[in-house]
């Protein structure tokens, strides 16, 4: 399904599809016509893609067909071995994790999963955790501590779910403790934000010595709809929210929120999911090897004082 | 008792009154309240015993030990994105700051607490919600550290519905900035008390609230993750009485006591002196 604002794009490229057709089944000569359209779909493309709105960047974000942690562990990491269930209450399918290799490496990986159809979506609860799946997520950081391996977070959730058996069972107990556990980790820890940070229920495994992003996924403390039904009193303001509150790869490099960008092919990650796939591969490599050097002390002082420097007030 | 005998009914809301000055009304029974004796009965109804909200400076002065309190909050808010909603940031942050008297939403100190040095942080729920941003993570951050370095106990009383929204990002960054500090005091020993009162949400329960070594709840205080607004929508029901309450916390294993205001000094102090290493054995002090 296209979104809104790729629409001018898609009637261009239907348009120029539609005119080879011809040509091929004509005999008649198009090309000068086709050639015309084409640079045309270009400029359009530079001037749609190259000027997101940080709302539009939102929609890309969610956009059916972007990598989720499955994907990413499928194709970017060899050998994938799931582990279920938090040995208190239940296995979360909102949350996926377990052990796997990077080039070889000994890896923990964690992240939110969301479905890739409605059905799927139903199942996982759209990547919405419970407590269950934070608990899980810090058995894993447990496994990683206890072996040295790097610890590895994919995010993608709109948050933590908000609903009346998450409550009873602690959410916000969790997230707290999940947030605490992973600052805790004496193994290099990388978070890679895929999607949607939604809030705590992002953060809960966002607790990394480098936190990484995808060029469209948004990362912050609210999102736009909630954020707009609060501030602006009607979730429509959607839009002027995600502008407001800096949610962008680039707004959270310069605030000092995440360390790194990585690149996504025209369009949307969706687009191309295995260049996007790749990107992040390259991007994770990268910074496990900048992150060798750590002793497991140095990376837990590394952690605290990155969190530490974080906020902008006024000495008075 | 002279306020029992002042005590009425409910008057339906058409027929509402100005209360006059000295007095004022309980918000869940309707009773007419003496102020002053309200004051002095700590915001608790001595009627129905609901506990009303409590402002922060109060706060201290019921805690702290008398004339030992210090303060050390001193931070000032920014306004780091330029937030503008249906106002500016910036507006509304001066709004708050002259109606509270306070630069944000946070007060806190040193002070004794039975006789145990404490570090006390209290939130402030008249200023913007309590909400936590830089300001209110920078300060809790350096409330903890100032306990470490000076082997002082950690009181933290939450009053807020949650991340400060108009700092965004970096709001939820202050959720991990407080829950790591918090390493400090477990490195050093020092104990850490929190005290959730009405209301105790989001980003605040969700990061140092949580983390006590000991969690006291006020009676009938709104606690949780969510709000009950966006709960209610999600599920699309309404939701089971009591939901979110002190005592559903306390039922659910989330908290340790559920504690009457007019008890709480004295079970802190209680809870202060059982934890800190440096307070030698004396019952009932």
């Amino acid at each position: 399904m296209p979104l809104e604002f790729e629409k001018p794009i898609l009637e261009l490229e239907k348009r120029i599809q539609e005119l080879k057709e011809t040509a091929r089944t004509t005999g008649v000569d198009l090309e000068a016509e086709i050639r015309l359209l084409e640079e045309r779909l270009a400029r359009l493309k530079q001037e749609i893609y190259g000027n997101l709105t940080p709302w539009q960047r939102v929609q890309l974000a969610r956009a059916p067909g972007r990598p989720t942690t499955l994907d990413v562990l499928a194709k970017a990491f060899q050998d994938f071995l799931e582990l279920h269930g938090d040995r208190a209450f239940a296995d979360d399918p909102a949350i996926v994790g377990g052990l796997a290799y990077l080039e070889g490496q000994k890896v923990v990986v964690v992240g939110h999963q969301k479905g890739r159809d409605t059905k799927e979506n139903l199942q996982r609860n759209f990547g919405m955790p419970h407590p269950e799946g934070y608990r899980k997520a810090m058995r894993l950081m447990d496994l990683a501590d206890r072996f040295g391996y790097p610890f590895i977070s994919f995010i993608d959730t709109p948050g933590a779910y908000p609903g009346v058996s998450a409550e009873e069972r602690g959410q916000a107990w969790v997230i707290a403790q999940s947030i605490q556990r992973m600052g805790r980790l004496r193994v290099p820890a990388i978070a890679v934000i895929l999607g949607e940070g939604g809030s705590g229920g992002a953060l809960a495994i966002g607790v990394a010595n480098r936190v990484l992003i995808l060029e469209n996924a948004w990362y912050s403390v609210i999102s736009p709809e909630s954020c707009a039904a609060i501030l602006w009193r009607d979730a429509k303001e959607a839009p002027k929210a995600a502008e407001a509150l800096k949610l962008t790869a680039q707004d959270l490099l310069a605030l000092g929120v995440v360390d790194a960008i990585v690149p996504e092919p025209e369009g949307g990650a969706h687009k191309d999911p295995d260049r996007a796939i790749q990107n992040v591969k390259e991007a994770l490599l990268r910074t496990l090897e900048e992150l060798k050097a750590l002793s497991p002390e140095a990376l837990y002082q590394d952690r605290y004082r990155r969190f530490r420097a974080l906020g902008a007030y006024a000495e008075s | 008792m002279a306020l029992e005998r002042l005590f009425r009914r409910k008057r339906p809301s058409g027929e509402n009154r100005d209360v006059p000055e000295l007095w004022t009304k309980c918000e869940a029974c309707g009773a007419q309240l003496y102020k002053k004796e309200f004051k002095e009965n700590l915001y608790v109804c001595p009627k129905c015993g609901h506990h009303h909200r409590m402002p922060a400076a109060e706060r201290v002065a019921m805690l702290a030990d008398p004339g030992t309190f210090q303060e050390t909050t001193r931070l000032a808010p920014l306004d780091p994105l330029g937030f503008v909603d249906t106002k500016p940031y910036a507006e509304r942050l001066q709004t708050y700051q002259k109606e509270t008297g306070r630069k944000d939403a946070i007060v806190g100190g040193t002070c004794a607490i039975g006789g145990v040095p404490s570090v006390l942080l209290v939130m402030d729920y008249a200023f913007a919600g309590g909400s936590m941003g830089s300001v209110v993570g920078e300060e809790i951050a350096r409330g903890v550290e100032r306990a470490a370095e000076e082997g002082r106990a950690l009181v933290i009383v939450a009053a807020s519905g949650g991340a400060r929204m108009q700092e965004a990002a970096l709001s939820l960054m202050q959720m991990a900035k407080t829950v790591m500090s918090l390493d400090l005091l477990w490195a050093k020993r020092l104990p850490y008390v929190s005290v959730l009162t009405d209301p105790t949400t989001g980003g605040v329960t969700a990061s140092f609230a949580a983390l006590a070594d000991v969690i006291f709840a006020e009676p009938g205080a709104l606690i949780g993750f969510a709000g009950p607004r966006v709960i209610r929508q999600t599920i699309r029901q309404e939701l089971p009485e009591g939901f979110q309450r002190a005592e559903f916390l306390l039922k659910h294993g989330m908290v340790d006591r559920v504690t009457d205001r007019r008890r709480l000094k004295a079970e802190l102090v209680q809870a202060l002196r059982h934890l800190h290493p440096g307070v030698p054995y004396a019952p009932g002090v």
